[in-house]
Parts: structure tokens; C-alpha cells; sequence
């Protein structure tokens, strides 16, 4: 089967979803992001990558702290940034998404970041643009969202390097989680061996264990001995169905206080990507607590998102293994 | 080609180097960037013969490079670490192989964004010869002409030895052409 995702000698064209995409591109993104992590701490937080190029987020969907994590990174990136919220402008007057693309094509973008409600939108964008035009999937539906979840492996990785020997416990609505997803994919390539799914009967998707993952209920037996702790946020319009019956009720049971934490590995870390529901799904002294590092994930989210630009926006991205991947331990001759 | 020994070479240029210093208003003042790879391996045996209190760091400048649009992101591109305050400092930067001089500007772009340096002084092993910008070389251990098809390498083996490996391309055409 054809990858939409992947150009015709296997490089990274769009970033659509986790699901497919080969562990090479995984760790050449993470790679990658490592050498932008050094670039925020500078005077001068820029590198020229993509100078005079114009990327444009099209945020079909709210979603302020997605949309400005992208808007930083393709600024460091020295590119020109468009935000469209295209919820509040054409769309209520009645433009196809197509033609709002066409527009925006018209006017020499170079790059898309496209947010929207529905599954499959940035698909459906990416088949539409021509060649020379990136699409970034920042979210779609209950889908994907895959910087979320690479920045979410970069992570782990960072504090937790040796990832064949790892146990990593998502808790929560995944369901819902387009998030859950795309890291349930990302740790499985990385090839982590135990992912652990700790969440109510009404929030697991009926399928779930065909993702490869192992299927707990109850907190006290799915936190036991792990090494990373993953909270996902509890959609509050959640409550009004029949799905939960209130959020005390869900905090008594599956919210991360620091005496369900003390079950974990005493080094593990505690991730969430949120917005958080404080006294929902995540206790504030566990938030803020020293096994936190919900702060650090925001941080290299803009690392994450930078790495997945610089790859996607040189002009001929064939060639990227063509240089520098000679025998480790060589150098020289460099032009 | 009877290449040099890159043992040699090395030992040439860190006397060099010391020379360079010891002209320095102050040793504090002054400080060792290596360019990934190896200036890198280079500026670490130079620092270890030296035994001097300097400060270090070290560049990729992948992230500065001409060719991006042409040739996209190295596979393996390294993270700069310059951890000192580069802001008039006296650089020695140090890097293997000087060939068209871009590698040099893209370091020293990515140099300035960390500050502005007193001065730079660059230092390599080897000059190959075909300089395409008005960047050369101030510290140089030989210079060996070869040509496009040629490519030298620098590379260290697992007790930290320096060697010298010429691959050349152009011979094996004409091999050919004579078959």
C-alpha cells in the first residue's frame, strides 16, 4: 500500500499520522529535534532554515496552545507564519475547505498545519495540494495528532533513554484521545514492550487491545512497577452523557494523586499533554510535583515541531540520507 | 598519493595554536569551538595536550548550511553545545578538512547568534584546496590539491588514533574508460 505520508524514496512528505510511519522516520525526527532543543536556550533563538518561506496554520478548530507552539517553532525556523481561524472567517461564509486551500496556495504557501474537528481532513488536504506543498496534521477528529505524540516519545526518551526497557501506563479518556493514538503507535515502533491502558469500560474504544496494548481497569493494579505515567485530559462535555457519572466520582477513582503515584516506580515521570482538569483526572500536587514533566513535553513540543518542519521543508528531501550518513566515526570533506 | 599522518599533522597545528595563544591579550579571553565531527575529536586532543583552563564548545551548523534547499537536513546532524559567552571572545575554531569554505560560513553564522566574537581564528589540518568563498584558513597542517572526485576523510579509530582515508573516484572512471 501506498504511504500518502512518504515521498517515492521513502522520505517524509507530509505528517498526516503515526500509524504507518517507519521507525527510521520516527528516530530521524526525534534525531533531528535534539539538535533544536540547544537553539531556544541562545541570545538569538533563530536558525535560518526556512527563511522566506510561509507556512500557514489553518485552524478549522480552536485550539490556541497548539496553534502557538507551531506558530514559535516555524518563527525559529525564520519562516513567515499565517494563522487562519478559519471556524470564525470564510467557512461561516459559506467556503468548501478546498477553496479556502486553493486561496491560500494562490497566495505561494509553502506549508499547511491544519486543525480540524473531522477525521481525515489533513488526508484529505494533502492529496489535494500540489508536490512542492508540506501538510502537518495538528489534529483531526478522534484520529491523530501526531506531534503530540512524538513530542510525548521525545520525552520519554529524554528522561527515560532506554526505551526497549520501558513500561509506560496511559491513563484515562482514550477514547476520545486522538492523542492516546498516535502515542500508542509511536511506543510501539519505538519498540517499547509494555504500554498499559488504565481507563473505565465507557472510555476504552472496543477495540483497544488490537493496538497492542494491555487493557487495565482499576489504577492500583495498572500503575504497579511502571516507569512513565501519561494522563489524558477528561473532555468535560464527557460528564453530561452517560459515560461518567461525575467528576469527583472520576477523581476518586482514576485521578493521579500522589498516593496512587507512590504504586509507580519511585522514578517515574508523570506526563500529561494538556490542558489540564486540575481535581479531575490529575491531582495539583502531583502536577506541580517534582515527578512533573508537564512543563518540560511543552518545551519540546516547539523542538518536536521544529524537527518535523526542517525535514519537510528543504526542496528536495530525496537526498536527505544520501549525506552525512557515512560510517559513524567518519568525517572530513564536508563542502 | 602518499597522504601525511594525521598524527603529525595534529601535533603541528596545537604548536601552532599555543603560538596563537600566547599572543592573546589573556588566556580567558579565548576559547575552542570543533566543528562536528571532526573538529571535534580534533579540538579534544588539543585540549588534552594543552592542558589548558579554556573554554569550549561545539558546532554542527547543519541548521546554517547554503545546501538545505538542495540537499534537506543531514541524516545525522549533532546539537551545537557553546555553553560559554561567546561575546568578545577570541575563537579558535577548529575544524579537519577545508575544502569550499561553506561549512566555515555556516559555522561562523551560527557563531554570531551566540554573540559577537573579538575575533575568529580558524584552524584545520588539512587544506584540500578549492575555496569558493573569500573564507581561508589562518592554522593549517598541510595542504594536499585534490580535486572534486576526490574525497578525503578523517576518521578515529577506538583508541582515539587519528587516520587519513583518500577515495578517489576519478581514477576509477578512467580505469574504466580503459577497459
Amino acid at each position: 500500500m501506498i504511504n500518502p505520508q512518504l515521498d517515492s524514496d521513502g522520505n517524509l512528505k507530509h505528517l498526516l499520522t503515526i500509524e504507518g510511519l517507519p521507525k527510521r522516520i520516527l528516530n530521524q525526527i526525534l534525531d533531528t529535534a535534539e539538535t533544536f532543543v540547544g537553539v531556544a536556550e541562545r541570545d538569538i533563538k533563530k536558525v535560518p532554515l526556512l527563511r522566506g518561506k510561509t507556512v500557514c496554520n489553518i485552524f478549522f478548530e480552536n485550539s490556541t496552545r497548539t496553534r502557538t507552539t507551531f506558530e514559535i517553532a516555524a518563527k525559529r525556523l525564520s519562516a513567515d507564519v499565517i494563522n487562519l481561524n478559519v471556524g470564525t472567517s470564510s467557512q461561516s461564509k459559506g467556503e468548501t475547505i478546498l477553496d479556502t486551500v486553493d486561496n491560500l496556495i494562490a497566495m505561494h504557501a509553502d506549508m499547511f498545519v491544519v486543525r480540524h474537528s473531522q477525521s481525515g481532513a489533513a488526508h484529505f488536504i494533502a492529496q489535494h495540494v500540489p508536490d512542492n506543498i508540506s501538510v502537518i496534521n495538528a489534529g483531526d477528529g478522534r484520529h491523530a495528532h501526531p506531534t503530540q505524540g512524538l513530542l510525548d516519545v521525545f520525552t520519554i526518551r529524554r528522561y527515560k533513554p532506554d526505551m526497549h526497557n520501558l513500561r509506560v501506563a496511559l491513563v484515562g479518556d482514550v477514547l476520545h484521545s486522538r492523542v492516546a493514538r498516535s502515542e500508542i503507535h509511536a511506543l510501539t515502533t519505538l519498540g517499547v514492550p509494555e504500554v498499559r491502558v488504565i481507563a473505565p469500560k465507557t472510555l476504552l474504544p472496543t477495540d483497544v487491545e488490537k493496538l497492542g496494548v494491555q487493557v487495565f481497569h482499576d489504577m492500583k493494579a495498572g500503575l504497579k512497577d511502571v516507569d512513565v505515567i501519561m494522563m489524558l485530559r477528561l473532555q468535560n462535555e464527557r460528564m453530561n452523557g452517560a459515560m461518567l457519572p461525575s467528576a469527583q466520582e472520576y477523581f476518586k477513582t482514576f485521578g493521579l494523586t500522589q498516593d496512587k503515584l507512590q504504586l509507580a516506580k519511585p522514578d517515574a515521570i508523570v506526563m500529561h499533554p494538556g490542558p489540564m482538569n486540575r481535581g479531575v483526572e490529575i491531582d495539583s500536587c502531583v502536577a506541580d510535583g517534582d515527578q512533573s514533566v508537564i512543563l518540560p513535553q511543552v518545551t519540546y513540543g516547539i523542538a518536536v515541531r521544529m524537527a518535523v518542519m526542517a525535514l519537510l521543508g528543504s526542496g528536495s528531501p530525496s537526498s536527505l540520507q544520501a549525506i552525512g550518513g557515512g560510517n559513524v566515526g567518519q568525517a572530513g570533506n564536508s563542502r | 598519493m602518499q597522504l601525511p599522518n594525521p598524527e603529525t599533522l595534529l601535533t603541528d597545528i596545537t604548536a601552532k595554536i599555543q603560538a596563537q595563544l600566547n599572543q592573546a591579550p589573556s588566556i580567558e579571553q579565548c576559547a575552542f569551538v570543533g566543528i562536528h565531527s571532526g573538529g571535534v575529536w580534533l579540538m579534544q586532543r588539543i585540549l588534552n595536550t594543552l592542558k589548558l583552563d579554556i573554554p569550549f564548545g561545539t558546532l554542527d551548523a547543519a541548521l546554517y548550511r547554503d545546501d538545505y534547499a538542495q540537499r534537506g537536513l543531514k541524516a545525522q546532524s549533532k546539537p551545537s553545545n557553546i555553553a560559554f559567552n561567546v561575546q568578545d571572545k577570541h575563537i579558535i575554531l577548529i575544524d579537519d578538512i577545508f575544502y569550499t569554505g561553506r561549512t566555515t560560513r555556516a559555522a561562523m553564522n551560527e557563531l554570531f547568534d551566540y554573540g559577537r566574537p573579538a575575533s575568529i581564528t580558524l584552524a584545520v589540518l588539512i587544506n584540500r584546496g578549492g575555496a569558493e568563498l573569500p573564507i581561508f584558513p589562518n592554522i593549517v597542517g598541510a595542504d594536499i590539491l585534490l580535486n572534486a572526485k576526490q574525497s578525503l576523510q578523517l576518521s578515529q579509530d577506538t583508541k582515539g588514533k587519528l587516520h587519513l582515508s583518500l577515495e578517489d573516484n576519478s581514477l576509477e572512471e578512467s580505469d574504466t574508460a580503459n577497459d
